[in-house]
């Protein structure tokens, strides 16, 4: 006997998104970009690399943070959010590729980086490094499906490989982050002085950190209202300490970087890029920088979720700061995405929810031991509860 | 030797003759469609191609994908508008397939077989040169190509061969470089004291010259004099580095940190004996 799934509110929105996306994949693949996009010779990049592509790949970091916390620095208690971060991160992954056979003119020849080589080209360390990384999280998280299936000898095999493959792949997260912003070096004529810098790569790696974080809390809070997962405040709490000391780091950083180069006197003018830089600065840093040096912010579940919106926000301007905001000037015309792109963004993202709410269902994601919610710790299906846990090893 | 082209604004009478010869030879569609009724039969003479050119030239259009050279008006001045040809090209070195490539003879050339289409070389083109297919489902990146396949049959690009007014004339880089200078010299009030592209991003095969200041013509201004492919060369050349550091930092930490886990496991083996 088949149930016909439940019809809520959130399932219709998800199946209407999915409807426009693919309008205007067929209009992309059928009629070209011109057709799909309101790209121009003047504007070559828009939101599907500004968001999908930079923000995607930023927000997937949790991934290789909390690897590098729970093998490489041995911080065991935080091996609870440890998977979740893993699916997040290698689904992320897997649709920022789905987005850039959206973006490519040529998406059939996405394979070409792997024979044609230009060592010279940070597209093409980027292109590997993600490759590469890609397989690193399908083979960091292959575990809990092997698990699922019990195949226990190359279950055996991919646990022993756990430290080289996580050590790789924070090597290969370093890279290719940092390597998004230095996709930027190359234009110091187009690009806004409040982005442009010549540590470009330093600023995404770091932020890429703090977003990193900030996307474990925000996962965190989500997975529990969804699934009736507990919190992990003691977890949380740390975490979010962690990132009130990267925030720090990027601000003085930050700071000092746009003074050296004298970017700091285009305050004065009151234009859309001091605007957007502002509320960039203000959402994403001091805000969140500020709440977080209360205790009574880090140790409350809703404070925490707040400011890692807040982190998540901040990041999000800053990549769209990076990638058209800055560029809009020299550029000489405004873009703004047509609906069509729209569409196939948030089709991406909704696939991703869907896609992880899905592996949840079926694999033991959470490590309750069974592949299904409301049994081990789960506290049941009609809410969630909070309750400090003291994690034994 | 590496062939450039001058072009001599002072000597442009705007006439457009050198837009139509480049969409001629590219066969490209021209501005006016009924004009492609006087065309000469081909194979098209060089003779056809300079009498069709001269008196069927086109103004003020803007690059495209099917416009690769432009002749355009900035305060009364005309300027032709194409690919620089760098001599350290910034799109040769973002490409990641290495679909562009810089040739010995000169031109900066495209194999569209290898691009994927990411308009990286769009994006970083430091004069915006780099246009692009999007109204077709399988498209290309269009430029200049300053007439590599004329060149290699011993013909000049189709624009200087078609000038009317010698305001734009193909030769060795060095030769019209000292040509460019020796003008400079000869009336230094009547030309702006500067070849443009001699040095602006590691110089460039073409070359400019004008009697007012360059930005008034519409020419990027305030370019570095280092090629732009160094900004990032500097950063990729720092990652064999990074990675084997990185590398054995971690490697390092991982095993400091390891002793916990061993003095854990060494006292749990004692307490069960």
């Amino acid at each position: 006997m088949t149930k016909f799934p439940k019809i809520t509110f959130w399932r219709v929105v998800l199946v209407l998104v999915l409807a426009a996306g693919f309008y205007s994949a067929v209009l992309r693949f059928v009629r070209g970009l011109g057709a799909a996009t309101n790209l121009s010779d003047q504007f070559p990049w828009g939101i599907w690399i500004g968001f999908d592509v930079l923000c995607g790949v930023g927000l997937a970091a949790g991934g290789f943070t909390l690897a590098a916390i729970v093998y490489v620095f041995h911080l065991e208690r935080f091996h609870a959010v440890l998977r979740p971060s893993i699916l997040t991160a290698f689904l992320g992954y897997a649709l920022v590729a789905v987005a850039l056979l959206f973006d490519l003119g040529k998406p059939y020849n996405i394979w070409h980086p792997l024979v044609m080589w230009n060592p010279h080209s940070v597209m093409f360390e980027v292109a590997w490094c993600v490759m590469l990384y890609l397989t690193v999280l399908a083979l960091e998280f292959s575990p809990v499906v092997l698990e699922r299936f019990h195949l226990h000898t190359p279950l055996r095999i991919v646990k022993a490989a756990t430290i080289p493959l996580v050590i790789v792949g924070v090597l290969l997260s370093t890279l290719h982050q940092s390597s998004l912003g230095s996709l930027f070096l190359i234009v110091p004529t187009k690009l806004h002085p409040y982005w442009y810098s010549p540590l470009l790569p330093v600023f995404f790696f770091i932020s890429a950190v703090g977003v990193g974080l900030a996307m474990v809390i925000f996962e965190s809070n989500l997975s529990a209202r969804a699934f009736g997962r507990e919190i992990e405040m003691p977890l949380l709490e740390v975490l979010g300490r962690a990132m009130a000391v990267v925030l720090a780091f990027y601000g003085l950083l930050k700071f000092q970087d746009l003074w050296g180069r004298g970017a700091l006197s285009y305050l004065r003018e009151p234009s859309t890029e001091t605007v957007l830089f502002l509320l960039e600065i203000t959402l994403g840093l001091v805000i969140p920088l500020a709440m977080l040096l209360f205790r009574r912010v880090r140790a409350d579940r809703d404070g925490l979720f707040g400011v890692s919106v807040l982190v998540i926000t901040g990041f999000l301007l800053n990549r769209l700061n990076v990638s058209i905001t800055g560029l809009e000037a020299s550029s000489g015309v405004h873009y703004f995405p047509r609906w069509t792109e729209v569409a196939v963004t948030l089709s991406i993202v909704g696939a991703g929810f869907l896609l992880f709410s899905l592996a949840v269902k079926y694999l033991d994601v959470f490590e309750t031991g069974h592949g299904r919610r409301g049994t081990g710790y789960g506290v049941g299906e009609t809410g969630y509860g909070v309750r400090d846990t003291v994690f034994e090893e | 030797m590496s062939k450039s082209i001058l072009v001599d604004t002072t000597k442009c009478i705007g006439c457009g003759a050198c837009a139509t010869a480049c969409k001629i030879v590219n066969k490209l569609p021209l501005d006016d469609p009924g004009a492609a009724k006087d065309l000469p039969a081909n194979p098209l003479s060089e003779d056809d191609l300079v009498t069709f050119a001269q008196s069927h030239g086109e103004v003020d259009g803007k690059l495209s994908a099917t416009t690769l050279n432009v002749v355009q008006t900035h305060g009364g001045i005309y300027v032709r508008r194409f690919c620089m040809h760098c001599q350290e090209p910034t799109c040769v070195s973002v490409c990641p397939v290495g679909a562009l490539y810089k040739t010995a003879a000169g031109p900066v050339v495209y194999d569209a077989t290898r691009c994927m289409g990411c308009r990286y070389c769009m994006m970083a083109c430091p004069f915006s040169v780099p246009r692009y297919e999007w109204k077709s489902a399988l498209p290309k990146v269009k430029k200049c190509t300053m007439c590599a396949l004329r060149q290699a049959k011993g013909l000049q690009p189709g624009c200087t061969a078609v000038c009317p007014a010698e305001a734009s004339i193909f030769g060795d880089r060095e030769v019209l470089l000292s040509q460019a200078e020796q003008r400079l010299r000869e009336a230094p009030t009547k030309y702006f004291q500067h070849v443009y592209g001699r040095e602006e991003v590691g110089g460039t095969s073409v070359l400019y010259l004008s009697g007012v200041p360059f930005e008034q013509l519409g020419l990027p201004a305030h370019l570095p004099g280092d090629p732009m492919p160094l900004l990032t060369y500097r950063v990729l050349s720092k990652i064999p580095n990074l990675v084997s550091l990185g590398g054995l930092l971690l490697g390092g930490i991982w095993w400091i940190t390891s002793r916990r886990e061993e003095v854990a496991k060494a006292e749990s083996e004692e307490s069960d004996r």
